[in-house]
């Protein structure tokens, strides 16, 4: 009751895998590929995970629990990635509506010095305001 | 049944086989909960270098490839002698699998001293150490300010947890040097060796997405 027993040599290719493909990604960040570069370190990067889960991890001999489980994570990651993404780059793709210019959706440009007072206190007196609370008087 | 295996089988589970699938499985989920853990930085990294892309860059620039490189070479070193130290428990090998405990600890420690005093420090001392020193004066300072909070905060994270892989294998190998660990008892070694080789992934991304892409040439 061992479970697989991954012979030495193999563990000793993957090794030499992932260093030449370290060494690959590092050579390519000195060449202009232009917005390539990012890609090209991504997939190489994401060739050596695969194969550290596959080979150093034993995920090519485990039961398909466990690849359901990494899959279910990187549904999850790809859910966070593509949906935070999505939201953040098409922000200003359509103008504002006239009159919706107070909206909490637009910020005001922030001011340079102390910054989370001055951009939370205008949305959270709005807030309040909406729910009917008066303005306390500033302290300050 | 051995004496030895049936005394290795908690009662709860109908077999070895079944034990073992349960450790790893309970692994593979503490998994899925860190590559959201780390997936959050991960998105915020990304958005953030392509709303100030100009200061990601700069502060891309700063950081040493070389001394990266050969941390991730130490890194994924490790990760073959983790993989080696599950492979002696599975042989029953004692010998082999604290000689390889041993190496694995001894390439996670150099990893993280070379990120402390190559790297951390010399950053400091640069005063690129945002909420200590910053002092940064080019173009783009407060751009560069925000690429260093994430490269300490994800650094920094990454080798907290190779700080708990050492403590957990520190455990292991001295249960190891008592002899605890053979073919039908070795579940700890294999799930910590997952952990081990996860904190190496997490790197791999790491090391590209920090210290590469901001383009070299």
């Amino acid at each position: 009751m061992q479970g697989h027993l991954v012979p030495k040599s193999l563990y000793f290719f993957i090794f030499g895998s992932l260093m030449a493909l370290t060494a690959l990604t590092t050579g390519m960040a000195y060449m202009d590929m232009g917005q390539w570069n990012t890609i090209v370190a991504l997939i190489i990067a994401g060739c050596k995970a695969t194969l550290v889960a596959l080979f150093f991890m034993h995920l090519r001999w485990s039961p398909r629990l466990m690849r359901v489980v990494l899959l279910s994570a990187l549904l999850w990651l790809a859910i966070l990635i593509s949906l935070t993404t999505t939201d953040f780059f098409s922000r200003d793709w359509t103008p504002i509506p006239e009159g919706w210019g107070e909206s909490s959706l637009v910020r005001p440009p922030i001011p340079p010095g102390n910054l989370i007072p001055q951009v939370l206190k205008p949305s959270l007196h709005r807030y309040l305001s909406a729910l009917g609370v008066p303005p306390r008087p500033s302290s300050s | 049944m051995s004496d030895h295996a049936s005394s290795a089988l908690a009662h709860q589970f109908e077999d070895l086989e079944q034990q073992r699938e349960a450790a790893s499985f309970g692994m593979w989920i503490f998994l899925a909960t860190e590559v959201m853990f780390f997936g959050g930085l991960f998105a915020g990294y990304t958005i953030y270098r392509n709303l100030y892309l100009p200061g990601f860059e700069a502060g891309s620039h700063m950081l040493n490839v070389t001394i990266g490189a050969i941390n991730t070479a130490v890194l994924i070193g490790s990760s073959l002698t983790m993989a080696m130290a599950v492979r002696a428990a599975q042989m029953g090998k004692r010998n082999a699998l604290v000689t390889f405990l041993i190496l694995t600890i001894a390439l996670g420690l150099a990893f993280v001293l070379i990120k402390l005093t190559l790297e951390w420090r010399h950053d400091y001392l640069e005063g690129l150490a945002p909420g200590l020193n910053f002092t940064f004066a080019g173009p783009d300072a407060k751009s560069v300010e925000l690429f260093f909070c994430f490269y300490f905060i994800m650094t920094g994270m990454h080798a907290l947890h190779m700080m708990v892989g050492v403590g957990v294998l520190s455990v292991l190998l001295v249960q190891a040097w008592k002899g605890h660990f053979g073919p039908d008892h070795f579940n700890a070694v294999e799930t910590a060796g997952l952990y081990w080789h996860f904190v190496d992934i997490i790197w791999i991304f790491l090391f590209p997405l920090l210290y590469l892409i901001g383009g070299r040439y």
